[in-house]
């Protein structure tokens, strides 16, 4: 079992995200994570998904992906030539006891806290997962309140780019 | 000039060489029927019963030319009605447009009146699918799905059209018929790499698919096939590829393939396979599936390559040019020991199955293939009588096996014959079971009203034949929910919508009967009474390998 970051480039039109969602629902391919987003042209919008599996699966999905009429470029970003980054956004229980503590851990990962009250703290992160994972690890003794993940986005280095062949 | 959303409709169908649709009207598609009024005389609109046998009949005209079939319906649960028959397209790779009308863009959302979100019912079960909600989009949009539903490996698309697009105005042009994208063409290299397989070869089998006829490339894998003196076989979606006459032709393979078929490729060292897709029916158990053998696939569509067997050499391409240029490339060669052993294996055939009764399933498919002409297409429903008609009929020319193989939809062969029909003007005859024609019989008043020259033969249990066969075999004849006994009566249902209707009990009777519809110009039903415990054999018991054949089943009374 491997991990796979795939960058998709689809049409900008209504309905695009269900296609290509329900494609994996359909074919039973699981997905780590997925995002969406505006890219440099309003034509485009970019799809970054993760998922676990094989190489079999691997190309299975890339071909499914680009049989779809909305996918114009569909690529497996290469692990070592990719930046990666996700965003956390991490809600905590805020006691005189344990503030310091989560402070601490705030100044290491390089968080930044976004909203303070009496009871709570809320802090931002971005990275790759592992640092996520690992900042929601460390704060989960002090009792995690409410989460959220905005799944991987994700750009080749160097002058490599998604460009759709239209 | 400024014409309306529904007159663009019908112009662009025109345009792309459309002459025959079947739809069926309701209340947001009465502006396009108004138009289809206009220009009757250009598009026949063939009423059907109901809108899924619309979409078979789209899908059997599509079947029967290659050419896109096109199918009409309103919102709601005209366009719901749609999906099993687009559903059986998509399986089966049918080039088809579906059109339905909705409700007007304002209304969208608002749970309307017949409103349903087609489009996103659809998006699996079609290659792509559409909502135009601009009038000036229309045409294009139309003129795209034709591209769409022919281009690479064929499919249905569909288009969602809202009442006020329909009414609404713009400029249109008429242009021409849209050209199909140019196809993809195999490598040198992949081909180079086959002629080496080939070269290596002592037992090869081409595995023909679907992807043969849609390909038009019958006679280019006969030519292969000669060359290298390789045995042929096929899946379902393949039947009729090849003529049944060719000695290199062993039939159907799989779970109710013909015997000798079956064994051929479970001893090859070669596969060959072309436009297939290695279907759980075709080749059972996917991990014991053709352990000698090493694999070529061919296939216009590469995501086919590898998405069920691991092939030893997956090539992309046209089937039909991948195959000429094969040919041209290989050396000849001549297999005797291999041809001893496929003469052994269908003489053998013809000792392990055998049928016995007052009116075998056999019997009846072999007068059918004695008395029609090698043009008669043969439509068929699913289940015993589907599979007896793949293993036992004489087919001679591509398009002249109409069945549903990938979706398996049992009531698809009324809609199919019709639609067959209405694109070759050719006799047709559905072989159907009791279970089966009870679905969609409501399609004999079309084939009545169209004086369609329809033969149909009901092989008559009064069970769901192929379900017992399973709960016989492993189901401990727990006969649940199997045992129609009904007291239907196929003659007088016939009588009823307007058909003629004959009964046969004997072989004798049979082909009396069988006589007379084809001295008929409108449809007959012909009610066949055999045995309820026909079974079709030889079975390879699901999720099984070619060691697991059944060829008896020991009645124990």
């Amino acid at each position: 079992m491997h991990r796979f970051i795939i960058a998709i480039l689809v049409s900008n039109t209504a309905g695009v995200l269900t296609r290509v969602s329900s494609m994996f629902t359909r074919r039973g391919f699981n997905i780590d994570s997925l995002t969406v987003g505006e890219t440099e042209s309003s034509e485009f919008s970019r799809i970054t998904v993760t998922f676990r599996g094989d190489e079999a699966t691997k190309e299975q999905i890339v071909k499914q992906l680009a049989k779809l009429y909305d996918v114009k470029e569909v690529e497996v970003l290469d692990r070592h030539e990719t930046v990666s980054r996700e965003l956390l956004l991490i809600k905590v229980k805020n006691t005189s006891e344990t503030r310091q503590d989560i402070l601490a851990a705030v100044d290491i990962f390089r968080s930044k806290i976004i909203d303070y009250s009496t009871d709570t703290l809320c802090c931002e992160l971005t990275g790759e997962s592992s640092k996520i994972q690992a900042f929601i690890e460390l704060l989960k003794p002090f009792g995690i309140m409410e989460m959220c993940r905005t799944g991987i986005v994700a750009l080749e280095r160097g002058t490599n780019c998604l460009k759709s062949k239209e | 000039m400024k014409i309306s959303g529904a007159r663009i409709v019908v112009e662009t169908l025109i345009e792309q060489g459309c002459d025959t649709i079947f739809g069926y009207p309701g209340g947001q598609v009465v502006d396009l029927f108004d138009e289809l009024y206009r220009y009757r005389k250009q598009v026949k609109n063939i009423l059907t019963a109901d809108e899924q046998g619309a979409a078979h009949a789209a899908d059997g005209y599509a079947r029967a030319t290659g050419k896109v079939g096109v199918v009409l319906a309103t919102s709601g649960p005209g366009a719901t009605n749609l999906v099993t028959g687009i559903a059986t397209a998509y399986l089966d790779s049918v080039p088809m447009v579906a059109i339905t009308g909705n409700v007007s863009n304002a209304l969208i959302g608002r749970d309307s009146f017949q409103e349903v979100d087609i489009t996103d019912i659809t998006i699996p079960i079609t290659k792509h699918n559409f909502i135009v909600k601009e009038v000036d989009k229309l045409a294009e949009t139309l003129r795209l799905a034709f591209k769409l539903a022919k281009s690479g490996r064929p499919g249905p698309v569909l288009v969602d059209i809202p009442k006020d697009v329909q009414t609404a105005k713009c400029e249109y042009e008429r242009e021409g018929v849209v050209l199909a994208d140019v196809k993809a063409k195999a490598s040198d290299e992949a081909l180079m790499e086959a002629v080496k397989l080939i070269a290596e070869a002592k037992r090869p089998y081409i595995y023909c698919g679907g992807g043969v006829i849609a390909g038009e490339a019958s006679d280019e894998l006969i030519a292969l096939a000669d060359k290298i003196d390789a045995a042929i076989g096929c899946s379902l979606m393949g039947l009729s590829a090849v003529p049944d006459d060719n000695p290199r032709f062993l039939g159907m393979k799989g779970m109710h393939g013909r015997y000798a078929s079956s064994l051929a490729e479970a001893e090859a060292d070669l596969i060959i396979t072309a436009g297939a897709r290695f279907s759980n029916r075709a080749i059972g158990d996917k991990d014991k599936f053709a352990k000698t053998a090493k694999i070529i696939q061919i296939d216009i569509d590469d995501a086919e390559i590898r998405k069920t067997v691991s092939v030893y050499l997956g090539i992309q391409g046209d089937i039909k040019d991948a195959f000429a240029r094969l040919t041209d490339m290989v050396e000849a060669k001549k297999l005797p020991e291999w041809s001893e052993r496929i003469k052994v294996l269908k003489k053998e055939e013809k000792t392990v199955i055998r049928q016995e009764g007052e009116l075998t399933p056999y019997e009846i498919i072999d007068t059918i293939s004695e008395l029609a002409d090698d043009g008669t297409i043969i439509t068929t429903d699913v289940g015993q009588h589907q599979m007896w008609v793949a293993q036992r009929y004489a087919f001679k020319k591509p398009r002249t096996m109409i069945s549903s193989g990938g979706l398996g939809t049992m009531g698809f062969g009324m809609g199919a014959a019709i639609g067959a029909h209405m694109a070759t003007g050719e006799r047709i005859v559905l072989v159907t079971g009791d279970g089966s024609f009870g679905m969609n019989l409501n399609e004999l008043a079309t084939a009545v009203s169209n004086n369609v020259p329809l033969t149909v033969v009901v092989m008559n249990n009064g069970v769901l034949g192929m379900v017992r066969q399973w709960q016989t075999l492993f189901y401990k004849k727990h006969y649940s929910g199997t045992v129609l006994d009904r007291k239907t009566d196929f003659v007088k249902v016939a009588e009823a919508f307007g058909a003629k209707g004959r009964r046969a009990a004997t072989a004798e009777e049979f082909e009396t009967a069988f006589k007379y519809a084809f001295s008929q110009k409108g449809p007959v039903v012909i009610d066949c009474i055999i045995g309820r415990d026909e079974f079709v054999l030889p079975m390879l018991p699901p999720e099984s390998s070619i060691d697991n054949i059944i060829t008896e089943i020991k009645e124990e009374k």
